[in-house]
């Protein structure tokens, strides 16, 4: 009998804080049954930089800037399904709370007229990716297939949407998993 | 101030006239006013507030001494209303909706204001001004700088056309003023309510309750006062029949309303009368004095003793809402024109919560007629369910625009024939949330059983891009919508969002099932009609003129809600940067 | 014996005057709710009490109830009308739950929790809405504001203030508050008023109190808010307001 392809699965944390990284870590113990049934491409796990052809995408973390917008296009190419994972992926969460203020005046404060800047000046080298002027959820970029909520969202709500997606069944949280917090 | 406040008795129900009448003194309705208005009215001043900035017209802040409204009609805009603001713009060095920094003009635009036969139509100072060209304008700029009065502008500017192109039993009326009445008071109330029973006449506003129900509705009403409503916040874009009523028959709009007040027992009744045709409010009020001088209203009207009835005239301030009844109500009490929770509805809980009949201006004038008639002459015009005649506004794309007048059940093809349409792809008919009728349609009918209209009538030739006429509709439900409910206040902005989007550019199928989403949350929860029919003009439009939409789609399923680029702009402008790096593409 | 309408094929006893959410709630059904408050003149604005009627859609805490009524509430259709308008309101405002005192406590997260909404769906709004930090004991951050109008009607309900109001129409529409600053210091509002304690989102929040609850032990932590919205309703037969 030949056994089950694995599904491959790739994530990355955009404009986010690798909380949502710490909780898939949460799932402890049941990682080694999750990984009976995946293996990971690109992923912080795995420090492959890029990601190849994929089943899953998981990416946390909002669009703040040029690089997020590349690496968002990149797993939508390359992942059949893409999930939004935290509140930052799902809308915005902290970093959006920049949204209200103008761009140009936030650099100006933070490298121009803070006080203890020496030499300040807003920096320009084309290896730095641009900020965008507002920050934005994933689903305002590209088709996001589905949703997991939570800042972070806990290792068993994780757990719970995972094994239903992988088992071919349309992810349900139900009280206790579901949080916006 | 004091003075105002005193000419209105301290009565707050008059807040939104006292509020008006502030405005046209000071430009705008200045805080500390309000602050000494709510102490005089012993209403907080929230309250005030929230009144005065529900309705566009009002300001809380300078808005310039001369405040410039272009409207912003689809038929304002074949006509070129959007270049000749432009235009004003560039001459006066000003933004839309900007207040020039000597607070000299404010430029901006405003929903239709029923000139569409004679457009570009603009406001200024709330006067309406026809007829706009390159000219014109230019003229108008120079006016403005020399800070002429607007009292000292040519008069042609403000000339205002009936342009009736076919009558009949309304506009043909040669009756002299108190005829009917007279003839009325020997049938009394109950064969008054009887007769426009029979008649089978229902009202012109669109939705068609027929008229006699309503009067003996209110007339059998429990209440210590009984009230009447001349809806005239004639709002529908592309309608402006109202409007060359009053200036041709406003004798015969009080004398249907005087008609029911004997039917129903009113000793008071209103005309609200739309802010957008504030310059018909010193002629009417002089018909009104000509009728309380000729003992057609006041006390004991025509020497009946106890038939005693008053209009009092209410100006409206820049809010479609309003010709929903109920909202309309609201806004006569002084308060944020938002429709009320029904039942109950106005016939027993109206205007001050007293039984209240609300009928549009020209339903009073059939009413009238039916009456002068009989039940059995008036029910033979027309259709056996859509009794008598139909003032039709039309606009657009054809040679002879105006006022039509035909018996119901004429055809969206003859009425075409009529004013030199040619090259016709669709007809809107009743406004933005009626229907949009395409070419396969023409030989409907107008008439509740078919084709129910309140009388717009815009005319779109084969030139036209009816996705802009539906994105045009749809920025006026998302302007127009009070905010009181959810799927409206959210839904309409969403929806206006969406079509922008397809419009610059950047649309997908994906955008018109999101569409078709909305559709469906708005016609199941909204709280009253506009916000049921805001999606009317996308769904119509999509129906006969799909590819009008699809030529603007992207091949993609997905595209970004925003401009990925131009979202980098501010950050290339502050960084100096301009690399292949500072850039992004849609897709990759 | 009282007349009764039915509600998803359970008959529900009435009395005259009542609507057939007060009805509802009255004999233990549930209706999802955010705007109606069991102690005010319902308004019917957030619509997420819609429910079908005779085959048409209507709001069920302002529809009179009649006898003979049928009435269908618990059905996909309407739960997904249900998540659409509350999808609406996370877009239309700034609601960033985890930097929220109210979360855990708030009403519009828990009826996503319920409704599983799982994300905004449309577009951000992203609106600029300053918060009032003005009053010494009092903050309103407006930014988490869904226009449900509670607060309104139990300030001048209850307290008689009416310390706050409505401004603007459509997409600007927003909350003011009764003072010609415009800030919450010059009103009369105080924090022992019914208006502090109505607010079913983080907008009018004491001030120095902040995550006062520990996770899990926050009200929708405890069980879900359909399992719990029957404590607020009357309880009196005749279902009439409680004080």
């Amino acid at each position: 009998m030949s056994e089950k392809r694995k599904l491959k699965v790739a994530t990355t944390s955009l404009a986010g804080c690798f909380g949502c990284h710490m909780s898939i870590l949460d799932i402890d113990e049941r990682l080694f049954a999750l990984l009976e049934l995946i293996e990971f491409d690109r992923s912080p796990l795995t420090d492959i930089k890029h990601c190849g052809p994929c089943d899953i995408g998981i990416i946390e973390g909002g669009i703040c800037n040029a690089e997020n917008v590349h690496v968002l296009h990149e797993f939508r190419k390359n992942c059949k399904i893409l999930i939004a994972i935290g509140a930052c992926a799902i809308n915005g969460g902290l970093p959006a709370q920049r949204n209200h203020l103008d761009l140009g005046s936030c650099l100006t404060e933070v490298y121009l007229t803070e006080p203890g800047l020496a030499h300040g000046h807003i920096p320009n080298d084309p290896e730095l990716p641009l900020p965008l002027d507002k920050v934005h959820p994933l689903h305002e970029v590209v088709k996001i297939d589905y949703f997991i909520p939570g800042c972070p969202p806990s290792g068993d709500a994780i757990w719970k949407f995972l094994t239903d997606l992988i088992a071919g069944k349309t992810p349900e949280l139900g009280h206790g998993l579901i949080k916006y917090d | 101030m004091d003075q105002l406040i005193l000419r209105h008795a301290s009565d707050a129900s008059r807040l939104l006239q006292i509020l008006r009448e502030m405005q046209e003194h000071f430009g705008h309705i200045p805080p500390h006013s309000i602050s000494r208005l709510a102490a005089k009215l012993s209403i907080p001043r929230a309250r005030i507030e929230s009144t005065a900035s529900f309705y566009s017209f009002l300001h809380l802040k300078p808005h310039g001494e001369y405040r410039v409204l272009f409207s912003d009609n689809i038929t304002d805009r074949m006509s070129g209303s959007q270049s000749l603001m432009e235009l004003m713009c560039q001459q006066l060095w000003l933004q839309p909706g900007k207040v020039s920094e000597d607070g000299l003009v404010s430029i901006g635009t405003t929903s239709c204001t029923g000139m569409c036969d004679q457009g570009p139509a603009m406001l200024v100072n709330n006067r309406a001004v026809t007829r706009l060209n390159h000219q014109r304008v230019q003229e108008i700029v120079q006016l403005i700088r020399n800070r002429t009065p607007l009292n000292d502008w040519p008069e042609d500017f403000f000339r205002v056309e009936d342009n009736i192109r076919r009558g009949g039993l309304l506009l043909d009326n040669a009756l002299p003023p108190g005829t009917v009445l007279r003839a009325a008071l020997e049938l009394g109330g109950q064969r008054i309510v009887e007769t426009v029973k029979a008649s089978g006449l229902r009202g012109r506003g669109g939705a068609g309750f027929p008229t006699g129900l309503k009067w003996e509705a209110c007339r059998n009403a429990q209440g210590t006062d009984h009230y009447v409503v001349c809806n005239a916040d004639e709002g529908e874009p592309g309608t402006f029949k109202d409007r060359v009523l009053f200036s041709r028959q406003a004798d015969m709009v009080f004398e249907g309303m005087t008609l029911c007040a004997l039917a129903t027992g009113a000793k008071k009744g209103f005309l609200y009368l739309r802010g957008e045709y504030r310059y018909l409010l010193e002629p009417l009020q002089t018909v009104l004095q000509r009728r309380r001088e000729n003992n057609l209203l006041g006390a004991n009207i025509l020497g009946k003793s106890g038939f005693d009835f008053d209009i009092d005239i209410h100006l409206g301030a820049g809010a479609y809402i309003c010709g929903e009844e109920s909202a309309l109500i609201e806004s006569l009490e002084g308060k944020r024109g938002v429709p009320r929770n029904r039942p109950p509805f106005p016939v027993t809980h109206g205007y001050l919560q007293q039984p209240t009949v609300v009928d549009n201006v020209e339903t009073f004038c059939l009413a009238v007629m039916a009456v002068h008639m009989g039940a059995e002459k008036f029910s033979a015009i027309g259709t056996a369910k859509s009794t008598g005649s139909k003032l039709i506004s039309v606009s657009g794309d054809c040679q002879r625009p105006g006022i039509y007048e035909y018996p119901f059940g004429v055809s969206v093809r003859e009425i075409l024939k009529d004013c030199g349409a040619v090259n016709t792809a669709a007809v809107q008919v009743s406004g933005p949330s009626g229907a949009c009728v395409g070419e396969s349609e023409f030989d409907r009918k107008l008439g509740f059983e078919d084709l129910p209209t309140a009388g717009a009538f815009m005319v779109f030739d084969e030139s036209r891009d009816m996705f802009e006429v539906a994105r045009n509709y749809v920025h006026f439900f998302a302007h127009e919508s009070c905010g009181f409910c959810t799927p409206c206040r959210v839904g309409t902005s969403i929806l206006k969002q969406t079509m922008d989007k397809i419009a610059a550019g950047h649309g997908t199928r994906h955008d018109l099932a999101e569409i078709e989403n909305l559709d469906h949350v708005l016609q199941s929860s909204s709280h009253c009609g506009l916000g049921r029919t805001a999606c009317n003009p996308v769904l119509h439009t999509l129906k006969h003129f799909r590819p009008a939409y699809e030529s603007k789609l992207k091949s993609l399923d997905f595209e970004p809600a925003f401009d990925l680029d131009g979202s980098l702009a501010r950050a290339r402008q502050m960084t100096g940067r301009d690399d292949a790096g500072a850039h992004l593409k849609e897709n990759e | 014996m009282s007349d009764s309408f039915q509600l998803d094929g359970a008959p529900i006893c009435f009395e005259p005057g009542q609507t057939v959410m007060q009805a509802a709630l009255a004999a233990d059904h549930y209706i999802p709710h955010l705007c109606y408050h069991p102690e005010f003149t319902p308004h019917g604005s957030c619509k997420l009490c819609t429910v079908k009627v005779n085959g048409r859609t209507t709001a069920s805490c302002t529809l009179p109830a009649e006898a003979g009524l049928v009435v269908e509430s618990e059905i996909e259709e309407l739960n997904a009308l249900r998540r659409t308008l509350v999808q609406m309101l996370f877009a239309e405002g700034n609601h960033f739950c985890p930097s929220c005192e109210k979360s855990g406590n708030c009403v519009l997260q828990a009826l996503g929790y319920d409704l599983e909404v799982q994300a905004t769906g449309f577009r951000q709004l992203f609106p600029d809405r300053p918060i009032d930090a003005s009053h010494p004991d009092i903050l309103l951050d407006f930014n988490r504001c869904i226009l449900c109008e509670i607060c309104v009607h139990a300030s001048s309900e209850v307290d008689g203030k009416n310390v706050f109001a409505f401004a603007g129409r459509g997409i600007t529409k927003h909350l003011i508050v009764n003072s010609e600053s415009g800030l919450l210091r010059d009103t009369d509002i105080a924090l022992a008023d019914k208006a502090m304690q109505v607010c079913p989102v983080g907008v009018i929040l004491p001030k120095r109190v902040g995550f006062s609850m520990p996770i899990g032990e926050r009200r929708y932590d405890r069980s879900p808010i359909s399992a719990q919205a029957l404590e607020d309703a009357p309880r009196t037969p005749s279902g009439a307001h409680h004080e």
